[in-house]
């Protein structure tokens, strides 16, 4: 599976949403601001070519120097995943779906997140999703939704 | 048989005390530490002129209201004490990394007598409003394990383990019935002991039918936040002839090698709950079968779950059918485990709740609730990036 060089993922604009924001580091800003023309980039090792997350200086995996933000197919599948149920925040009213996807590229390589455009129900286990941005001024959350329902472009 | 290359055979756990524990006790988390810091005094049968090191769980720092406790300056101002060492331990094998660093403190010869506390006001501090909308990573922007977490509305360990239940559901096949037998266990355990914060009969059909917090969590699989504070005194060897009922340490586990996330583990059992077990269990001759009474942390239910088969008192995936029915970890049940009603049902005091109890346990002074003839006890706490575990004996 390669990233496809004219596919892009949808970007929704939330920018007037205020939901908290991660710090932006020298290790993860790339990662944060990725979405900015609809790409998800994992860190990925040019030695060994692993994948990593969360990133990290120099590659865990085989201990080169560098490792750089690589595109990826924003294609996933759910791993695990939640309905939450309870009103923990006043910025997210529930229910909402959580979710932990293992990467298409590198399974072993998981991000939370938040399922969108399905229904709590239809979650399941081995799932497969895309990525679609959501967009908090310079953060774009790369969220995910049933595959099929964004591979068109927006 | 002590060895004296062994950290954990040069200390002994020398006291414990608890302050009231309950809902919104409208008391301070200092005036609650001092409670439990004077029991722990006088079971250990020392006065805080014997103190000389004090370690608090996790210290004071910026986050939601009534977590942190009181500093660890008040405490030392409030108790007079003249210290050669302190530190408040946040970070470590589990919440009771905090324990493990005052034994080593004792066993390097640096201090004789270090007072640890763990004290919460989280009841106090959810009672105006939701937990969590005050996090101070709001105004700062999040950083460390929660960027990863909080953006997406990841914001509370109940979403960050309702997931590791969802998957342990799946790859094992269990069912939440099954599951419930824990708490319906744990509550029974509860009725026996007057300091529980909840104390009345629980069924399987209340369990199934309480309504749900994040699926597959539902209300009785979350612990209850409490206010309350624990006190463990930690004491050098050959202090023994000085103190009242002391309790050795068999062995402690804190091997990290799992990748300390909350969402980087490949399966519910790829957790640090597993290597600390594993290294507990490489530091000492006794087994499995050998403990008497388990306290296995119980934030939710699914941690005391993977304690269960990290700790071998099951097989791998056999935990979920070892709890269901409510038998075998309940009062009379082959493995009594959480036996003061966990925190589930005898309030979140993280790990140090359960770690008095085991101590109370082999003291033989655990009233109602007392396993007759309690010689070995395994205490394991934590979830997720975080696990520590203790085997304490008579």
């Amino acid at each position: 599976m390669t990233a496809d060089a004219g596919l892009r993922a949808p970007v929704r604009i939330a920018d007037d949403v205020r939901v908290p924001l991660p710090q932006l580091t020298a290790d993860t800003e790339f990662f944060w601001r990725s979405g900015a023309d609809g790409r998800l980039r994992i860190q990925r090792c040019g030695q060994c070519g692993r994948y990593a997350h969360p990133p990290v200086p120099r590659c865990r995996n085989c201990g080169a120097s560098g490792p750089g933000p690589a595109p990826v197919s924003g294609q996933a599948s759910v791993f695990s995943f939640t309905v939450n149920c309870q009103p923990f925040v006043h910025w997210l009213p529930p229910p909402y779906v959580l979710a932990i996807v293992a990467l298409a590229e590198q399974p072993d390589v998981h991000l939370t997140t938040r399922l969108v455009d399905v229904a709590a129900e239809e979650v399941h286990i081995g799932m497969l999703v895309s990525v679609v941005f959501e967009r908090h001024g310079e953060v774009y959350l790369p969220l995910f939704a049933p595959e099929g329902e964004t591979n068109g472009l927006t | 048989m002590d060895s004296p290359d062994r950290a954990e055979h040069r200390a002994l756990i020398s006291g414990v005390g608890k302050s009231q524990v309950g809902r919104r006790l409208g008391r301070s988390d200092l005036d609650l530490t001092l409670e439990a810091c004077d029991r722990a005094l006088a079971d250990a049968g020392l006065t805080a002129a014997d103190i000389d090191g004090l370690v608090a769980w996790p210290g004071e720092w910026p986050a939601a209201r009534g977590f942190c406790g009181p500093a660890l300056g008040r405490v030392k101002d409030a108790l007079g004490l003249e210290l050669a060492w302190h530190a408040a331990v946040q970070d470590g094998p589990g919440q009771l990394g905090a324990i493990m660093s005052a034994v080593m403190a004792v066993a390097s010869g640096y201090a004789r007598h270090v007072l640890l506390y763990r004290t919460t006001s989280e009841a106090s501090g959810q009672a105006d409003g939701g937990r969590d909308t005050t996090s101070p990573f709001d105004v700062v922007g999040v950083t460390g394990l929660q960027e990863w977490l909080r953006p997406f509305g990841a914001v509370s360990a109940a979403h960050w383990l309702a997931q590791l239940a969802q998957r342990y559901l799946y790859e094992t096949g269990a069912t939440r019935e099954q599951v419930g037998g824990l708490a319906v266990a744990t509550r029974r355990w509860a009725t026996l002991n007057p300091d529980a914060v909840y104390r009345a009969p629980l069924s399987i059909e209340e369990y199934l039918s309480a309504r749900m917090i994040s699926t597959p969590l539902c209300l009785y699989d979350c612990d209850v936040p409490a206010d309350g504070s624990v006190a463990v005194l930690v004491s050098a060897a050959p202090t023994r002839a000085d103190l009242r009922a002391p309790v050795r340490i068999e062995a402690m586990g804190s091997r990290l090698a799992a990748r300390p996330f909350w969402d980087q583990w490949g399966g519910p059992l790829d957790l640090p709950q597993r290597d600390a077990a594993r290294h507990l269990w490489s530091r000492t001759s006794l087994r499995p079968a050998d403990v008497d009474v388990a306290q296995l942390y119980d934030g939710f239910s699914i941690l005391a779950l993977v304690w269960l088969e990290a700790a071998g008192f099951c097989d791998p995936g056999q935990a979920a059918a070892f709890v269901a029915g409510g038998k075998r970890t309940a009062p009379g049940g082959d493995l009594p485990v959480n036996t003061g009603g966990g925190q589930l049902s005898g309030g979140r005091l993280h790990g140090f709740g359960l770690f008095h109890e085991a101590v109370v346990q082999l003291q033989g002074e655990a009233g109602e609730h007392q396993v007759t003839g309690a010689e070995t006890a395994f205490v394991g706490a934590g979830g997720g990036p975080l696990g520590g575990c203790f085997l304490l004996t008579r």
